[in-house]
């Protein structure tokens, strides 16, 4: 058995390559990755699509086979404790993989039956989490012909049914309609709440700011950063962004500005300029004016307070790809 | 939307049910479980897909044919058209329920939204879950033979009467069961093997011909004026059900020695369950 001490998701090193498959060479998804969720929090992998945050989810749900490295949930390895993993975890997956041969209560139902509730216990928890949920006018739909985001409270209510230590996420809003999104986070908010760890994959920079305790950015199979939310905006050159677009090619004297207290950097590409200070102050209206003064107008402009976005675009230097 | 999991307090569903039993049996017996629910809800139009060619068959041929005062498909003096075609019938109704009964929710599973997760994720080994899969659907080849033992016995023109009696109940229960098993198994491997569109092609171009191949309107051994024939059959899988049953129910048929469809039919079922929990598990773990 594990303490309450040990982590809820810890890996070190982990990696996965996907073996060439005809013409397609071997896609290396995951490229050694060091992960640590601690219990009872609200854990996130925030990356574009592609990033390899999938391919992890997977290989902590036991799915995906890593190919490198090391992988602990709930203190037990991936690879030789999967059953006891498996009893312990709560997996809501990206596409809706409900049982279409069942209704939406028979999918709770076998769920809970599956991890060794009878079939009793197994009908009236699933009818308690489905009244939780607003599910209950649902319970005898089929799983592919309720909307969207009720297939994905099913998933969620399905993935609670034995109480999981630590319940995985992976891209639980993508596709849904912002109505829907929000309600989707308020439920997870409430699980939070009731003391639930949870580990989530998204896309959606915003998602990972308004749910998640600890953040770890990926890209390229890669952690640029992780830490807790305020410490990613406030670490690492973390700075607002500026972004200014000319119609012409920018004089050398923008690149002066990087010289100036409280800025950072000044990348120039072409017509962009993109500065990133600490102390934005009037620094846009300037960037506006050195074009003035050069005879070169001003297609657009934009700045960003420091968020998880800027924090990207400091990492990579590249516009977030959702 | 109604009410959500978004209030201050935990609500008591929030919390976990009581420890979970979960032993592999329980599980394997929950599976199981799941698949007689399946099963209960879709059994007319499973089976009567099952139905349909056997009892058409025997329909044309042990009655309508007879009627017409065709009747030639038997030798005068020698058993019916219809002693023969029951253990054929029987064999090759238990070995395509078997593997359509696991392909076709494969090829689902696999393939479309990966659904098959909803089971991985369940506490069990993979290799476990295949093994599971190949139980569930030799059940239902089981189920789809012993359906059509009384279209055969009892559809047919006067004097057509097929001449059965149980002659080695154990040869027979073996030759059912492992005979399920083995198609369950074949069919799990084909069904990993294989994508969906390949999986049309099998069954026009795999599963027909060895339906009528399969030994099951005549038995092996008139095939001795046809030696490449009768060696080529060896190949199929359903000769030896075929011939088996023929073994048990129709004794007084020619049929093949015990020994020989015994060995084809357990190491078949074993080489092919071993073969398909490997493929399986490879397609489910990434």
């Amino acid at each position: 058995m594990t303490g309450p001490s040990e982590a809820a998701v810890r890996t070190a090193g982990l990696e996965k390559t996907y073996p060439p498959s005809g013409p397609r060479p071997a896609v290396p998804a995951v490229r050694g990755i060091d992960l640590d969720g601690p219990r009872g929090e609200f854990f996130g992998l925030l990356g574009p699509n592609g990033a390899g945050k999938s391919t992890t989810i997977g290989m902590l749900t036991t799915l995906v086979v890593p190919t490198g490295g090391s992988a602990r949930v709930c203190g037990l390895d991936v690879v030789r404790d999967a059953v006891e993993i498996k009893r312990r975890i709560g997996v809501v997956s990206q596409s809706n993989t409900l049982d279409s041969d069942l209704t939406v209560a028979e999918n709770l139902e076998f769920r809970g039956r599956y991890f060794g509730l009878t079939a009793r216990e197994a009908r009236a928890r699933a009818a308690e989490l489905l009244e939780l949920f607003g599910l209950t006018e649902q319970r005898g739909g089929n799983p592919f012909e309720i909307s969207g985001g009720q297939a994905k409270r099913v998933m969620i209510c399905r993935a609670l049914m034995h109480g999981p230590e630590v319940l995985f996420l992976d891209e639980p809003t993508a596709g849904l309609d912002p109505q829907t999104r929000t309600n989707l986070w308020e439920v997870l908010r409430g699980l939070q709440a009731a003391g639930q760890t949870i580990v989530l994959t998204t896309h959606y920079m915003e998602e990972a700011e308004a749910l998640c305790d600890r953040v770890a950015v990926v890209d390229h199979g890669e952690i640029l950063a992780s830490g807790t939310v305020d410490e990613l905006k406030s670490g690492a050159g973390a700075d607002t962004v500026i972004t200014v677009s000319y119609d012409a090619p920018v004089p050398d004297t923008i690149k002066a500005l990087a010289d100036r207290e409280g800025v950072g950097k000044v990348e120039i590409n072409d017509g962009q300029v993109r500065v990133f200070a600490a102390e934005p102050e009037g620094l846009l209206g300037e960037l506006v004016s050195i074009g003035a003064d050069a005879g070169i107008g001003v297609t657009d402009a934009s700045q960003l307070r420091p968020s998880l976005e800027t924090v990207f675009l400091t990492l990579t230097g590249r516009d977030y790809r959702e | 939307m109604t009410a959500t999991a978004g209030g201050r307090t935990a609500p008591a569903a929030l919390a976990p049910p009581a420890p979970a039993r979960a032993t592999l049996p329980r599980t394997f017996a929950a599976m199981m479980a799941r698949e007689a629910r399946v099963m209960r809800k879709n059994f007319v139009s499973t089976f009567v897909r099952v139905l349909v060619q056997p009892v058409m068959f025997v329909f044309v041929f042990a009655y309508v044919l007879p009627k017409l005062g065709g009747g030639a498909m038997a030798v005068p003096g020698g058993p019916t058209f219809s002693t023969i075609l029951l253990p054929g019938l029987v064999g090759s109704s238990i070995i395509m329920q078997a593997m359509m009964a696991v392909i076709f929710p494969l090829m689902m599973e696999l393939n479309w939204q990966k659904s098959i997760t909803d089971r991985a994720l369940a506490p069990v080994p993979i290799p476990l879950l295949a093994v599971q899969k190949i139980i569930a659907a030799a059940v239902q080849g089981l189920i789809g033979g012993l359906l059509v033992f009384p279209a055969v016995l009892f559809i047919h023109a006067e004097g057509e009467a097929p001449s059965v009696h149980v002659a080695d109940w154990p040869v027979l229960i073996l030759v059912m069961v492992a005979g399920s098993l083995m198609s369950a198994a074949g069919g799990l491997l084909l069904g990993t093997l294989l994508n969906p569109q390949k999986v049309q092609v099998l069954f026009g171009m795999v599963l027909l011909p060895m339906t009528m191949l399969g030994c099951v309107y005549y038995p092996w051994s008139a095939l001795d004026g046809i030696r490449w024939l009768q060696v080529a059959s060896l190949f199929n899988p359903l000769v030896y059900v075929s011939e088996g049953l023929r073994s048990a129910l129709t004794p007084d048929v020619p049929h093949m020695p015990a020994w020989a469809f015994l060995l084809a039919i357990v190491g078949g079922t074993v080489l092919l369950t071993w073969a398909a929990t490997r493929t399986f598990t490879k397609r489910v773990l990434t």
